[in-house]
């Protein structure tokens, strides 16, 4: 599978999403700089890192989900193609509009870095089918921004939709329905706070985060 | 000669905290009076601050060599070898007089400077650890200056992208004027491809990078150099904001540039600004350099060169590059966003001459302001050395469970996690444990390899307080001990030695017996100092802090499978101390918790055996025998225990025999050099075996099983009970139980 890293200025996840798809596919990806205004020809999955692009001035993702590679990654999304958006990542999709509500700042006002508990809400998803439906796992999560919201219609929605696929165990940051992940309404483009690039080894952060990168390789 | 030159008075002279006698000398240097740059550039350069005045006189007894030692203390930072071709680069800094007055810039802006230390060298920094102390838990700023100072490390680490990993955090009424943190970072780099200060020539293009220059925190360097009184906080202006988003670019920027070849020298512009970066770049090099002020890159209008000089605005590098290669850099910095200006050449006058709007506003000779600086042979006396105090000389308590209780809900030893789980600990993906693993020392893999870095910041001010000499001693070796505990082969420390004013001979007499203790540590145990700094007047009205010489301490574990953690406790385990155990009380956790007396001789450390004991305890973890093991340091075997039942969520059934020590000085001595250990029993056994073939004393103390800690049967603590008041107490100090109500 032929993968892109998007890097900003400021992403900080970067590198891992790049061993993390590495050591998953077998293939290193492509690491896409924000001022290009293509995807290297033939990507197939595209993954859009955690960090503080643009410093998170302004509001965290805005200035990213501006920048000249984004309608790129738009129109990626728009033939299906699996878009990854990991912290940082989920705010520059939901600020660019390829997934719905937004992500506020957490509810204890404090940044928060902890091994949070997640249940896997869909697994009927081409990021989540290798994990079993209602499946427990442990993802660290680090963000000062992570309190998901939508109105409560949206949120009917996405639930009957079932575009919720990862909800906390441990609401950590005040996130409306304990939601941790989304996608969107095709089901081709995965948002979430806690960080699956992070669990992919035993001597760091369990492995709870594999079978995500493991589901999206076999359904590209 | 006229003693001062146009606009300068005696008061101006004094404002820069330049001494009548410090003027003589550089009338005398410059054989004539100096203007005001000049003044300013002085002022900077001969700050405690900078100039090491009063410490340089004794820095110089720390072995700072070995065979993994590739560079010690002068540099930006010291480098080891850490084999495979790879170097470690690491230092520890302060960043305590501006984080009083302002503690969320005055912490954030204390770990980037010390991150550009390092990446300045080339490395790539991968931790950062901080060691902080505050002053007593109900004094009314205490509250306020925590939340302030973790919000600023974690705002700065958490954006940069560098995992914070461990630190440690002490409360003592001793700090309520002078609050102390210090920010350590360690980087890697290939062995081959450090940078260095040093290796100008002259002919070559000095070119600035990074942020723009403004007029924030000038005269920084001359504020961390004087005492506080009770106007201190009037200058919050002299403290610089940080912008850790610059910092990431400026991090990938230099890193980028590095690999290019085209860097003669590279030097951060920390405290004094442009002024220090480039004496010292020129200093080392044995070379002038002259600036032209309007080319330096400015973020306010009408600057002066004074202010220019003495900026201390963040985010800045100084690069000395091969002549020809600046579109290099240019094209490199105009990526990142970064500013990136031409501002002067290196030249072979040996003087610094600055030029401003078509003028000559700075012309003197390089060499007085490095080399020349003033240096103090302070008057000194050692305290009186107290006398020991042994449990069997104190009163023994009832229940050793609620003592135990009490201990671990103390302000020392309770949880730190309401501040660590505001750091991103997991970024970079190498980090094997941090401040949330039951471990001693903090594990980052070194990226790609089966190997890592263990990393522990230490020091017991307590300690030394009582007995300065006893205390340095005793924060290296548990430094050391900490690393050994995890696997881990010690290799070298930083320091930060937090003293207040070095002018009372008191105060002096302790920075040399602290000084003298770590050199002694240090080379019995081969760890040197190959980095550090100094930080002195920590003090307010005439009250100083306890002597703080914060220890960072680097090792490596050559293999991850082989290293030790204290969770892995499992019922049925033997319990088993490495050490010997004599109920040594005096400045104990215990003295002070359960007594209110913080008086007695400090536990001595005897190097000889700290070093037998820790080698025998790596060997028994890299023979895989440990389930867990754990260093037995602040409150004694008993709060070890209590750590390791915690993270294991195993109870430990505790044995104590005899008369000596009595039972409280079993539990909660403080005697040094010890390790508590679990292994199965077969290993216990053949443990024991080893022990005695290697003349180590080992002795089995309990054994593991149950939900409670219990001593011969009796004084029960439940695990639950102890795990919430351990937890609790910070949580409820800084407010967080109103807040989750809400």
């Amino acid at each position: 599978m032929k993968s892109a890293v998007i890097v900003f200025p400021g992403s900080n996840c970067d590198r891992d999403a790049h061993d993390a798809i590495e050591k998953v596919t077998g293939h290193a990806p492509a690491m896409v700089w924000h001022q290009q205004s293509e995807l290297p020809e033939g990507t197939e999955f595209v993954m859009i890192p955690g960090g503080f692009s643009y410093g998170d001035y302004l509001r965290c993702g805005a200035m990213a989900s501006r920048s000249a590679i984004m309608p790129a990654i738009v129109a990626h999304a728009a033939t299906g193609a699996p878009v990854l958006g990991v912290c940082n990542g989920f705010q520059i999709l939901t600020e660019s509009g390829l997934l719905p509500g937004a992500l506020m700042r957490n509810a204890g006002l404090k940044f928060v870095c902890e091994k949070a508990k997640l249940k896997v809400e869909n697994a009927n998803t081409r990021f989540t089918s290798r994990y079993e439906g209602g499946a427990e796992l442990v993802v660290p999560i680090a963000h000062h921004d992570g309190n998901y919201f939508a109105d409560e219609t949206t949120l009917d929605r996405i639930e009957g939709e079932g575009q919720v696929v990862f909800r906390y165990g441990n609401n950590p940051n005040g996130s409306a329905r304990d939601i941790a992940g989304i996608t969107n309404e095709q089901g081709n483009v995965l948002g979430l706070m806690p960080h699956p690039e992070r669990a992919v080894d035993e001597k760091h952060g369990g492995t709870d985060g594999l079978k995500l990168f493991e589901s999206l390789l076999g359904s590209a | 000669m006229t003693q001062y030159a146009e606009g300068i008075t005696a008061e101006i002279v004094k404002e820069h905290g330049i001494t009548d006698e410090e003027y003589a000398v550089i009338l005398d240097r410059l054989g004539r009076a100096p203007n005001l740059v000049e003044l300013g550039i002085f002022s900077v350069m001969w700050s405690e601050h900078c100039s090491y005045k009063s410490s340089r006189a004794h820095l110089g007894k720390f072995p700072t060599s070995g065979e993994k030692v590739i560079q010690g203390p002068g540099e930006n930072a010291g480098v080891i070898d850490i084999g495979d071709g790879q170097a470690c680069i690491f230092k520890m800094e302060s960043h305590n007089h501006p984080s009083f007055i302002e503690p969320y810039q005055g912490a954030a802006t204390g770990v980037g400077g010390i991150l550009r230390d390092v990446f300045t060298m080339g490395a790539r920094p991968v931790a950062l650890m901080n060691a902080l102390r505050f002053g007593a838990p109900d004094h009314p700023k205490t509250t306020h200056l925590v939340s302030g100072v973790v919000a600023g490390i974690g705002g700065y680490g958490n954006c940069v992208g560098v995992p914070t990993v461990g630190g440690e955090t002490n409360f003592h009424a001793g700090y309520n004027g002078n609050i102390l943190v210090n920010a350590m970072a360690v980087g890697l780099a290939d062995a081959d491809k450090i940078f260095y200060a040093r290796g100008a020539e002259p002919g070559q293009p000095i070119v600035y990078v990074g942020s723009k220059t403004g007029r924030d925190g000038i005269h920084g360097a001359t504020m961390a150099s004087a005492e506080f009184d009770d106007a201190s906080e009037e200058k919050r202006p002299t403290v610089q904001v940080g912008d850790p988003f610059v910092e990431k670019k400026l991090i990938e920027a230099c890193l980028e540039l590095m690999a290019t070849d085209a860097i003669a020298a590279i030097q951060d512009m920390g405290a004094a600004g442009l002024t220090s970066s480039s004496v010292e770049m020129a200093d080392k090099g044995g070379i002038g350099i002259h600036l032209n002020m309007d080319a330096v890159p400015q973020r306010e209008a009408n600057m002066t060169a004074y202010e220019m000089m003495l900026s201390e605005s963040q985010e800045r590098m100084l690069v000395i590059m091969k002549p020809g290669r600046e579109d290099v850099a240019k094209a490199i910095f105009e990526k990142w966003e970064l500013d990136v200006a031409v501002i002067g050449e290196t030249t072979d006058t040996g003087r610094m001459v600055l030029t401003h709007k078509g003028e000559t506003v700075c012309d003197i000779p390089v060499a007085p302001l490095a080399d020349d600086a003033p240096k103090y042979e302070r008057p000194f006396f050692a305290p009186e050395v107290r006398a020991q105090l042994n449990a069997k000389d104190i009163a023994q308590p009832g229940h050793m469970g609620e003592i135990l209780l009490k201990l671990m809900s103390s302000p020392d030893m309770a949880s730190k996690a309401w501040i660590w789980k505001q750091y991103d600990r997991h970024v970079m993906a190498d980090t094997t444990a941090s401040s949330e693993d039951p471990s001693d020392a903090a594990i980052v893999r070194v990226h790609g390899t089966g190997k890592a870095l263990a990393i522990t910041t230490d020091c017991t001010p307590r300690y030394c307080y009582a007995d300065p000499y006893e205390g340095g001693k005793q924060a290296v070796a548990e430094a050391w001990r900490n690393l050994t505990a995890t696997g881990a082969d010690p290799i070298a420390i930083t320091d930060c030695l937090n003293f207040g004013n070095p002018e009372r001979a008191e105060i002096m007499g302790q920075f040399v017996g602290c000084v003298e203790g770590m050199a002694e540590a240090c080379g019995k145990l081969n760890f040197p100092v190959v980095s550090g700094n100094v930080s002195l007047y920590n003090e307010t009205n005439g009250v100083a802090i306890p002597p703080t010489p914060a220890v960072g301490g680097v090792g490596l574990i050559p293999d991850l499978e082989r290293r030790a953690h204290f969770g892995g406790l499992k019922e049925g385990d033997i319990l088993l101390v490495v050490g010997e155990t004599l109920g040594a009380m005096g400045a104990s956790v215990y003295l002070k918790t359960i007594e209110e007396r913080e008086d007695g001789g400090v536990p001595p450390v005897d190097l000889a055996v700290e070093k037998a004991n820790g080698d025998f305890v790596r060997g028994q973890i890299r023979a895989g025998r440990l389930t867990s093991c754990h260093d037995i340091s602040d409150g004694g075997l008993a709060c070890a225990a209590a750590d390791m039942a915690l993270a294991s969520n195993c109870g430990i059934k505790l044995a104590h025999e005899g008369k000596s020590p009595p039972m409280h000085g079993f539990l909660f001595g403080e005697d040094q050099g010890r390790y508590l250990i679990a292994a199965e029993k077969e290993d216990a056994i053949a443990i024991l075996q080893d022990a005695k073939a290697d003349e180590i004393p080992v002795h089995v103390v309990g054994l593991a099983g149950g939900t409670a800690i219990t001593v011969n049967g009796a004084h029960p603590l439940e695990l639950d009970r102890l795990r919430a008041a351990w937890e609790g107490w910070l949580p409820e100090l800084m407010g967080h139980l109103a807040e989750a109500a809400e």
